[in-house]
């Protein structure tokens, strides 16, 4: 008897039976010998769907290394690394690599948006390398800049565009191919205010629609609008209580409405 | 977890997740990163252009230069067929050409000009002017007479300085007329005709109607008395003519060689001997050979330059484009897509070069030909086969860059921005 294939990955934080977007268990990461400096100390991680978690940490802390392995660009060297369930640490380049194109949508400081081709190509690019048929790729991919407010952009050069138009592109990208999740390594560092502002909307929608997002950051006010927050220092991870209650995140959030950056404000104000 | 989780679960472990690029999306995704920069694109191209193009150009020009050679070879002697009879027994000739031999090769397709020449035997008999009685001087020569069917003259290229040629008149009626070489003539003092010279061939008297200037074949006409076959048939007793001169069209010689003895004699061809230029394009290869080894070094050295003007290229672009390398990893990309992206540019890139290179030498060679009012020769493969060249050079010169390329880890490429 055959049954229907059910889409089993979460719909929303609450969804009761889906495992922890990430489960990372007794993680060390150490770099060089002699000797060696260790980046990341037995840490322990859960995520679960939906959730935004920031993670704070000075320079140098590991909070880098950390996203890689989360993003599995890098391989920790001892400790087990589930993504929804399945173990992941085991995995060769290959499958490292399609898991990385299917399931992880990546959101960088720099943006990483090729300057000679439009917004639209651009955010197609993440369809490249994950087989989808290419019947249907515009749409799909105008589909993702309307996410992110920037279809009257689709047709411009990222050079045309602002700092943060540029990093919502680059998000636009990210949510192509539909990730489980959104690894995103100071994603407003580039920016200035208004902007960052823009980029935390798309943010907030985001995970208000059940995306979960991991963002490391220097910026408290990520860490405001994240709806946990972690802290790194020396390779040693430790959550933090709760971040702001709503009404100050509102507050906080007011002067952006009038901001020149087009975000989703509209949706969750 | 669900029975359906499971499932899935149990297959994703059974059958990890491959990355997969379709070809089509890899080759349309090349074509945009090369049209991003068509500048470089163009000058990174122009050493395998420049080399392409001098194969090709070398390679036409020594087979037009190889053609033009042969052409002027061809000219002469790839155009002379002389039939005569084989030598039998005690030195006589074996057989005898018939007395309409310029008629039967006449007909052959291909044959310009014909006419019979024999040797005739004047039995010791001396040769001399009418005129001049000289005391001090010689008057009585040994000259040696031919004797020429009217068709002799168009076949060995004559050309008159004096007077006339005879007619098939002349020897049907067997007039007693003479034409003299130039040789001959200074020997006699004979440098006009318009004063109706006579000479003695023995008793008999003869009159001089021509007096050759010069002649391209059987050069021993200059210094000869040439009768109308008719007139030496009846006068000399000649039994038959002695050769067939045949001029062909170019290219027909070998035809014709074969055809003339069957024509002349055809119960017994072999009995004939022909004598006939070699193979026009053996001797066209031959002389191509020496020409090409020396063309075709330059050639690949040019190549050389231009592939070593791809790599150096590619590479940089390998080391401009790192943080794309990045980008594209944590976009699901493996590292043979990396370096597939990267051969596939410079296999383009040559292949562009290729075709250009080719259609620039093909220029040259018609250009260069032009000038020199040649006809421009090139064998049909070359430049058909230049672009795969160009695409073989850039697939080689591309091939450490995308090593290297693939070879980038994810996480240092990512630090390196766009």
């Amino acid at each position: 008897m055959t049954r229907p294939q059910i889409d089993m990955r979460p719909i929303g934080r609450h969804a009761p039976v889906a495992p922890p977007v990430i489960e990372l268990r007794g993680i060390w990461r150490e770099f060089g010998s002699d000797p060696p400096v260790v980046a990341l100390r037995d840490v322990d991680l859960q995520v679960l769907p939906g959730e935004w978690l920031a993670i704070l940490g000075p320079s140098g802390s590991g909070k880098s290394t950390l996203l890689n392995i989360i993003g599995l660009l890098d391989r920790p060297d001892r400790g087990a690394y589930l993504l929804e369930g399945e173990d992941v640490s085991s995995l060769g380049d290959l499958a490292r690599a399609a898991v990385r194109g299917q399931r992880i949508g990546f959101v960088f400081q720099a943006f990483h948006l090729l300057p000679h081709r439009s917004v639209l190509e651009n955010v197609m690019l993440a369809e490249l390398y994950t087989g989808q048929p290419r019947h249907g790729r515009r749409e799909r991919a105008m589909t993702a800049l309307e996410h992110v407010d920037l279809v009257d952009r689709a047709g411009f050069l990222p050079t045309r565009l602002s700092g943060g138009q540029q990093q919502r592109a680059a998000i636009a990208r990210a949510l192509m191919g539909e990730p489980s999740l959104l690894l995103c390594d100071e994603p407003t560092g580039n920016l200035d205010t208004h902007s960052a502002e823009g980029v935390l909307d798309v943010f907030s929608g985001l995970s208000r629609q059940g995306m979960t997002l991991v963002v490391i950051t220097h910026n408290t006010e990520v860490a405001a609008r994240a709806t946990s927050v972690a802290h790194i220092v020396d390779g040693e991870l430790s959550m933090l209580p709760k971040p702001p209650a709503p009404q100050q995140r509102a507050a906080d959030v007011m002067p952006m409405r009038f901001g020149h950056e087009r975000g989703l404000d509209h949706e969750h104000l | 977890m669900s029975t359906s989780d499971q499932a899935t679960t149990s297959s994703r472990r059974s059958n990890p997740p491959r990355p997969r690029l379709r070809p089509r999306d890899l080759l349309a995704d090349c074509l945009s990163s090369l049209s991003a920069r068509p500048t470089r694109g163009a000058l990174t191209v122009l050493g395998t252009v420049i080399g392409v193009a001098a194969l090709v150009a070398t390679l036409g020009l020594s087979k037009t230069a190889g053609n033009q050679i042969v052409g002027r070879f061809d000219e002469l002697a790839a155009t002379d067929v002389n039939v005569s009879s084989k030598t039998g027994r005690a030195g006589l000739a074996a057989v005898s050409l018939p007395w309409d031999s310029e008629q039967r090769i006449g007909r052959l397709n291909g044959v310009s000009a014909v006419g019979t020449l024999s040797d005739v035997d004047v039995k010791g008999q001396l040769v001399r002017a009418v005129p001049l009685n000289d005391p001090q001087g010689q008057t009585e020569f040994q000259l040696p007479v031919k004797a020429a069917s009217p068709g002799l003259y168009a076949a060995v290229r004559a050309t008159l300085s004096a007077g006339r040629l005879p007619d098939q008149g002349h020897s049907d009626r067997a007039d007693r007329v003479v034409v003299i070489g130039s040789n001959a003539a200074e020997r006699l003092h004979i440098n006009r005709v318009d004063n109706q010279p006579a000479i003695y061939i023995g008793e008999r008297l003869y009159v001089v109607i021509g007096i050759l200037a010069d002649v391209q074949r059987q050069p021993a006409l200059l210094g000869a008395l040439i009768i109308p076959e008719g007139t030496a048939r009846r006068e000399f007793g000649l039994t038959s003519p002695g050769s067939a001169q045949i001029e062909t069209r170019i290219g027909a010689a070998t035809l014709i060689a074969n055809q003339a003895p069957v024509a002349l004699l055809p119960n017994d061809p072999t009995l004939l001997r022909v004598t006939a230029p070699p193979e026009p394009r053996k001797v066209r290869s031959a002389v191509q050979s020496d020409l090409n080894i020396l063309f075709l070094l330059l050639g690949g050295v040019s190549l050389l330059v231009g592939a070593i003007g791809i790599a150096n290229v590619t590479l940089v672009s390998v080391l401009e484009r790192v943080g794309e390398i990045g980008l594209r990893r944590a976009l699901g990309a493996a590292r043979r897509h990396i370096a597939f992206q990267f051969l596939v540019e410079s296999t383009t890139l040559g292949l562009a070069g290729g075709v250009l290179g080719a259609a620039l030498g093909t220029l040259v060679v018609v250009i260069a030909s032009a000038a020199h009012t040649w006809t421009p020769v090139l064998e049909p493969w070359v430049p058909f086969a230049a672009p795969l060249v160009g695409g073989v050079i850039g697939l080689v010169s591309g091939t450490y860059p995308s090593v290297r390329a693939a070879m980038l880890e994810p996480v240092e490429a990512l630090r390196t921005a766009l």
